[in-house]
């Protein structure tokens, strides 16, 4: 287990420096640059803010001067918001996301798993049919429908909790409800497939036969089975949570990351960019481990 | 998703709000007397010498004051930070009297220093400022601020004394106390804080955080979540302390205009930045009460590119401005109460109002193209219109095409780009017709009309006029307030005869305002003084 969690690392260098590098060169392919605005900036000014954060060298003397920053884990100082670093800025915001992303994918399985258990139980009756289809609801209806329409209802005439904001805990409720009702329809969904699969098979007639209860057999022999497709999504589906909350940080405004991944781009503040993409490959790239790690302790079939 | 987990999230929705009715954030605030203000962006930064924005504005000005302030009805100059002053005869020799009791936020008095210092800092070329030029009406400060003299002495701000400053122009100026006044670039700074937080000359120097921020304003900083709040609460040694009534301002910066919106609704806000578009008509029927429309000094505005071969003829380029219905396109397409602009500079600019008016006249616009051998705008190349990405630059461009297609026509095609590509696309001159806005920083012709200089950053169209550049410099050294307009005057005409430019509409702010703010007066550049401002239970 510890060669393979080491080689697995090993292989992220690659990776994360392959992340760097297009992300460095792509940024400054794009038109426009960090300092153009409406209000024209005089030129002198233009060339000494451009000094000062190192854009006037040539584009691969900044990109050895980025590596090297990188190695000891500075990401270098935001170009729009003039008092911050992009470390600065992730690790005001990160917690943020982490919070919404966590409360999301807990409710998610919460409720994902227990409606597809319940919906595999008695597969093609009502019961599955209603699951199902509640469940087929929550993917399709996308977060910025569904957010403002729980904003309209919870919000603006019930009057229980803010419509953005993020200060209390109440203000927590509505974002995680959005973000995980999507996440909780697949993972229903995933459940029930997995579940059924299993309950089919040889194994859980043995256990039947020899007088297991029926609790004893979802909990005990068809759950470790049966979760392993959701274990896979959830590699997936954490970083997707994590990354994706742009549109739910912007309808509820949230200070997350999310809203900075985007609007930096819109900003050109390259090394915001940068700095945020990277960090987001490590997540990525550690979600997906966790998962492995995950799948190999639920399912012996698989080695290391 | 089972219904038996939405009712889970119901009832915890319930048990966390204890199911009554719950007082709203902003009914609360009024009691404590606390201004909630929808602020849009988060700002680059609080740093005077370092922002360019309009939010970033808002929040200076609760924590900082000029020499000079805003009368809350009429912005006129009035005493600030100085208690009078004197202007020399020939209007280029200014003399600030600092008050006695003025002081920073940490305790120390406000002293004639402090400026020199401030304008020594933001004129210093390594600083990056992006709006150091409003300063260069001063002596010597744009061969400094572009390195041409290295000695701050030759600056024409001095000391005389602890309390008294010595501003000198390059040439009389009479917007000078409306800039100092409004703008932020005019304000000073704590040098000996901006010190101790990193090289004051230099960007990213972190002295604005809370806790750092020394201001000498009616409030001081108490917090900064990005993206999140920024809190100022009530600075018990501002030298007016006793007039101000409200006991603090939380800036929300909410990006997305329904989001902000929402909020308000939902008793989050009360003052927004914006409406929604789609919801401005609703508001005016249902709630006139919360809805304010105040003209605002800027324009809208088509940039005609004078070097591309189709626009080269002023025929076609004043047949393209005939045949625009302004009217309809603010009654039904932008619907924010703006005003048609038949000229450039916004009427009643510091008194001036242009003389020469462009028309719409769709048989003249006609005649004219077919002067210009495009009879029924046959021959003519489509017109490409562009602009920065968003609804309503676009629904204007549709407008515009069908009444050129409708009325002259002439075809045209849209290109839309996002902002920063769009900026490139503009400063490059690579686009036809393009999409343009220009808010003044202050309230005088010259910040609309300096603009289309030839050597003008903000020009963009190609057109160079030595006759215009010629009035504006004359203008801009003229004391006489009557000879100064006539100068602008004959630049205008000059402006609208070669139409380098298609005025459009002139700007309105629509936002929202909770009917318990009070002492907030409409005017034209949306300055509201804090220290003015208060709330009051509205009665019932």
């Amino acid at each position: 287990m510890f060669r393979f969690i080491a080689a697995r690392l090993m292989q992220t260098v690659p990776v994360l420096f392959v992340v760097a590098t297009l992300t460095f060169f792509m940024v400054r392919l794009v038109p426009g640059g960090p300092f153009d605005a409406e209000r024209n900036v005089p030129p002198e000014i233009k060339r000494e803010l451009e000094a000062y954060y190192g854009l006037d060298k040539p584009v691969f003397h900044q990109y050895l001067d980025y590596l090297g920053r990188l190695l000891h884990g500075d990401l270098g100082p935001s170009y729009k918001y003039a008092n911050r670093s992009v470390n600065e800025m992730i690790a005001a915001t990160f917690p943020v996301s982490l919070q919404l992303g966590g409360m999301a994918l807990g409710l998610a399985l919460i409720f994902g798993v227990t409606a597809g258990i319940i919906a595999s139980l008695r597969p093609n009756s009502a019961l599955d049919y209603t699951a199902s289809s509640i469940s087929m609801m929550g993917i399709c209806l996308p977060t910025f429908v569904l957010g403002p329409l729980f904003i309209l209802v919870f919000a603006l005439n019930l009057r229980w909790v803010n419509a953005s904001g993020w200060f209390d805990a109440a203000d927590r409720i509505l974002p995680a409800a959005t973000l995980g009702i999507a996440y909780a329809a697949s993972i229903a969904r995933l459940t029930r497939g997995g579940m059924l699969e299993i309950l089919n098979q040889d194994f859980i007639r043995t256990a039947r036969a020899k007088g297991a209860s029926s609790t004893r057999i979802i909990l005990r022999h068809t759950l470790r089975g049966g979760l392993l497709p959701v274990v896979s999504y959830l590699g997936p589906a954490a970083a997707g949570i994590l990354t994706g909350s742009f549109v739910i940080e912007t309808i509820f405004q949230i200070p997350g990351l999310g809203r900075h991944f985007v609007t930096s781009a819109f900003n050109r503040d390259f090394t915001m960019v940068t700095g945020i993409v990277i960090f987001y490959a490590v997540l990525i790239v550690f979600f997906n481990l966790l998962v492995d790690i995950v799948q190999i302790w639920l399912n012996p079939k698989l080695k290391f | 998703m089972k219904p038996l987990s939405l009712l889970l999230i119901l009832t915890t929705l319930a048990l966390v709000s204890g199911c009554g009715k719950r007082e709203m954030r902003a009914d609360a605030a009024i009691r404590e007397q606390i201004l909630l203000f929808g602020s849009k962006s988060e700002p680059q930064d609080l740093d005077p010498h370092v922002v360019q924005g309009v939010g970033e504005h808002n929040i200076i000005s609760a924590l900082m004051e000029g020499l000079v302030a805003e009368d809350p009805k009429t912005l006129n100059p009035v005493p600030g930070l100085a208690e009078r002053w004197e202007i020399s005869p020939d209007g280029k020799v200014y003399t600030f009297h600092i008050r006695a009791n003025a002081r920073w936020s940490n305790g120390d008095p406000v002293t004639a220093d402090d400026f020199v210092k401030s304008y020594r800092r933001i004129l210093t070329p390594s600083l990056g400022s992006l709006y150091s030029y409003m300063l260069h009406p001063m002596k010597n400060a744009k061969a400094f601020n572009e390195g041409k003299i290295t000695d701050p002495a030759q600056l024409g701000v001095k000391s005389i004394d602890a309390r008294t400053l010595e501003l000198t122009l390059e040439c009389p100026t009479s917007y000078l106390l409306h800039a100092m006044a409004s703008h932020y670039t005019w304000w000073a700074v704590h040098m000996a804080t901006v010190e101790k937080h990193g090289d004051p000359y230099k960007p990213g120097n972190k002295w604005t955080r809370p806790g750092s921020y020394v201001g000498n304003g009616p409030f001081v900083l108490t917090a900064w979540v990005p993206n999140s709040v920024i809190s100022v609460r009530r600075n018990s040694n501002y030298w007016d302390a006793a007039a101000v009534r409200l006991n603090g301002v939380d800036f929300l910066p909410i990006e997305s205009v329904d989001s902000e919106e929402r909020s308000f609704r939902a008793g989050q806000l009360h003052r927004t930045e914006e409406v929604p578009n789609g919801k401005i008509d609703a508001y005016r029927k249902d709630n006139p009460q919360l809805l304010r429309i105040d003209d605002y000094l800027g324009n809208y505005y088509y940039r005609l590119n004078m070097t591309n071969s189709a626009l080269k003829d002023k025929r076609v380029r004043l047949a393209l401005n005939q045949a625009l219905d302004r009217q309809a396109i603010v009654d039904t397409v932008t619907r924010g109460g703006q005003k048609p602009a038949f000229s450039f500079t916004p009427p009643e600019t510091a008194g001036y109002t242009s003389r020469a008016q462009l028309k719409f006249d769709i048989e003249g616009a006609k005649k004219l193209l077919a002067d210009a051998g495009h009879p029924d705008g046959k021959g003519l190349p489509p017109i490409e219109i562009h602009y920065n990405t968003s609804e309503n630059h676009r629904a204007i461009a549709e407008a515009i095409q069908q009444m050129w297609k409708k009325n002259l026509g002439v075809d045209a095609t849209l290109r839309n780009e996002e902002w920063k590509v769009y900026l490139d696309t503009q400063s490059g001159g690579t686009y036809m017709t393009s999409r343009a806005g220009w808010i003044a920083d202050y309230p005088d012709p010259n910040a609309f009309l300096e603009t289309f200089l030839s050597y003008s950053g903000n020009n963009r169209t190609g057109w160079n006029n030595p006759e215009f550049d010629r009035l504006i410099q004359a203008a801009s050294c003229e004391n006489d307030v009557n000879k100064r307009h006539e100068l602008f005057q004959q630049a205008e005409a000059l402006l609208l005869d070669e139409l380098p430019l298609i005025p459009i509409y002139f700007y309105t702010r629509v936002y929202l305002l909770h009917p318990a703010v009070k002492n907030w007066h409409a005017n034209y550049q949306d300055h509201h003084p804090f220290k003015h401002v208060y709330l009051e239970v509205p009665a019932k």
